[in-house]
């Protein structure tokens, strides 16, 4: 027996599902307006253009520039992701369009594993491998004198980490493709090659830029690996082979401590605003073509 | 080869792993007539069309044997070159799969292929395809639209446009009305009896109204086996096989 009646029930099942559904809807802007009155003591007295473009970060004299942050962060995520996409893009392809079946098989619980390594076993690996093989091989062999923490290594050990993600996603929408569509432009005459390049490629593009959006969001956001490995030195990097400093390195780094200085707090929320804003601008720039491309 | 044939396909045997899909198929194609393959469903029908324009290599494991003569050309030898063998015939699939661009696009792709790349003749041509699909009148000012926005009916005569647009001679046609409704249907198959002029056209189907209306010719399949085979006089009025007269009586099972 139960204690309601059906129709009863339903509206109480639907209440919680309409509940659950505001929660997750609300909880960005939540999120967006606690950050946002955290920092609006920083906001206060400084000009958000200042607090963007200013090169000098010096709290202790009331200085906080967070342009160094900004551009380590961009750096970083620009160099993985000319990393991640080109190796991910080829190898979705090679292995949906030109191995047998059973590759795959036996490729998805290789990825699987390497996407659920934590991100400290990346970094700990970057320190111990990638850090030294910049310093000690690449660097000299490219004429450039580098301690190995660098812009490079971060977007190294970024690029392993988010590889399974993107790629996964990738081969799932290679493989959604119906079969007959390639079988379409090869009763054309085309070549396999003409007919990824030109039909499948094309119609998996939506799904595409929405990968390469999640891995860049991913890797902009990383914060225990990079920081781990980019040097946290805070200074403009003038190449790949100079340290930097990101900004989820930065708050991991100093939260918690030195909090007596003033606004120190408050300028550390900002940066997680500005990490929000930052992310937020990805999606609705991935979006944009997502929408466009779609509709093909 | 008899010069009004033109497919002779002899002994064809398609093997998937140990099961047998075709078994020693032999069937003479007439030139510039509609021919129409009848059979219950998994009777290997599209199994089959696939082999005439080597579909058939994209899947290893089909082992396929035999000949399948065009014009005196084996196009199973391994020498054949694929690519303009495809381009001899235009595929019309069950449902339309209209390529991932402009109406416009997708005959311009398949003229690419075929070499022309000439921008006032792909527009003459594109032209030229699409009212031979029966389509232009339609669609001629939304050439720029994507291909996708159009009704299924329209994308399956867009599918015709296309693959009559590499210039072939024959279309193989798999049960392309399947999808369909009766008005978009009707229209496919009026484009194809003006089309046997100058295609010579194989048409899969399970519709026998269809087959009646449109065939000249019929191939009666069951299990991989052809039953019987001739003119849609003889087969629909005088069908010498008992399975044929119970599939044609709709008391096959």
């Amino acid at each position: 027996m139960y204690l309601l009646n059906r129709a009863q029930r339903h509206t109480v099942n639907s209440t919680w599902m309409i509940i659950s559904l505001l929660l997750v809807a609300l909880l960005p802007f939540l999120l967006f307006i606690g950050l946002y009155l955290k920092s609006v003591l920083l906001l206060h007295d400084y000009s958000l253009f200042d607090l963007i473009f200013s090169k000098t970060w010096r709290p202790s004299a009331g200085k906080f520039g967070f342009y160094p942050f900004i551009i380590g962060s961009i750096w970083v995520t620009v160099v993985a992701m000319l990393i991640t996409a080109p190796v991910c893009l080829l190898t979705a392809i090679y292995v949906t369009q030109y191995t047998k079946k059973y590759f795959l098989r036996i490729m998805h619980p290789a990825i699987d594993i390497l996407a659920g390594i934590p991100s400290v076993v990346y970094g700990l690996w970057g320190i111990l491998v990638i850090v030294p093989f910049i310093s000690r091989y690449l660097g000299p062999w490219m004429g450039v004198k580098t301690m190995g923490y660098s812009i490079l290594a971060a977007a190294f050990v970024l690029s392993i980490m988010i590889i399974p993600f993107v790629l996964n996603i990738l081969i799932e929408i290679f493989r959604a493709i119906p079969t007959e569509l390639k079988e379409a432009t090869l009763s054309l005459g085309a070549t396999q090659w003409q007919t990824i390049k030109h039909v499948l490629v094309r119609k998996a593009l939506p799904g595409i830029i929405a990968a390469f959006g999640f891995g860049l969001a991913r890797a902009f956001g990383e914060t225990m690996a990079v920081l781990m490995v980019v040097g946290n030195v805070v200074r403009l990097p003038k190449s790949v082979f100079d340290p930097g400093y990101t900004l989820p390195a930065l708050i991991a780094n100093n939260y918690g401590e030195m909090l007596s200085i003033p606004k120190y707090d408050s300028a550390l929320m900002f940066a997680a605003l500005l990490l929000l804003a930052v992310s937020l601008f990805f999606n609705l720039v991935m979006h944009f073509f997502i929408v466009k491309y779609n509709k093909y | 080869m008899d010069h009004n044939t033109k497919i002779e396909i002899r002994d064809l045997n398609v093997f998937a792993g140990k099961t047998q899909i075709l078994r020693n198929v032999n069937i003479d194609i007439p030139k510039n007539k509609i021919t129409v393959i009848l059979g219950p469903s998994g009777c290997g029908k599209t199994t089959l069309l696939k082999c005439l324009n080597r579909l058939t290599d994209l899947y290893p494991e089909l082992k396929v044997s035999g000949r399948i003569m065009i014009d005196d050309n084996n196009i199973l030898a391994a020498k054949e070159d694929i690519y303009k063998l495809r381009q001899q015939m235009g595929l019309l699939s069950q449902r339309p799969y209209p390529l991932p661009m402009t109406i416009y696009n997708n005959i311009a792709y398949a003229l690419k292929l075929r070499g022309i790349r000439n921008r006032r003749e792909t527009h003459k041509l594109v032209m030229h395809y699409l009212q031979q699909a029966n389509l232009w009148d339609e669609i001629r000012t939304r050439l720029r639209e994507p291909a996708s926005r159009l009704s299924i009916g329209q994308q399956q005569r867009l599918c015709l446009a296309r693959g009559l647009a590499v210039n072939p001679e024959i279309i193989l046609a798999d049960e392309p009305t399947s999808a369909l409704d009766p008005i978009s249907s009707q229209f496919i198959e009026e484009t194809f009896v003006k089309l046997k002029n100058d295609y010579t056209i194989v048409l899969v189907t399970h519709v026998l109204r269809q087959a009646k209306r449109i065939a000249d010719n019929v191939v009666f399949m069951y299990l991989g086996d052809v039953i019987e085979q001739g003119s849609v006089e003889e087969v629909f009025g005088n069908p010498k096989m008992e399975k044929t007269k119970l599939y044609l009586g709709g008391t096959f099972n």
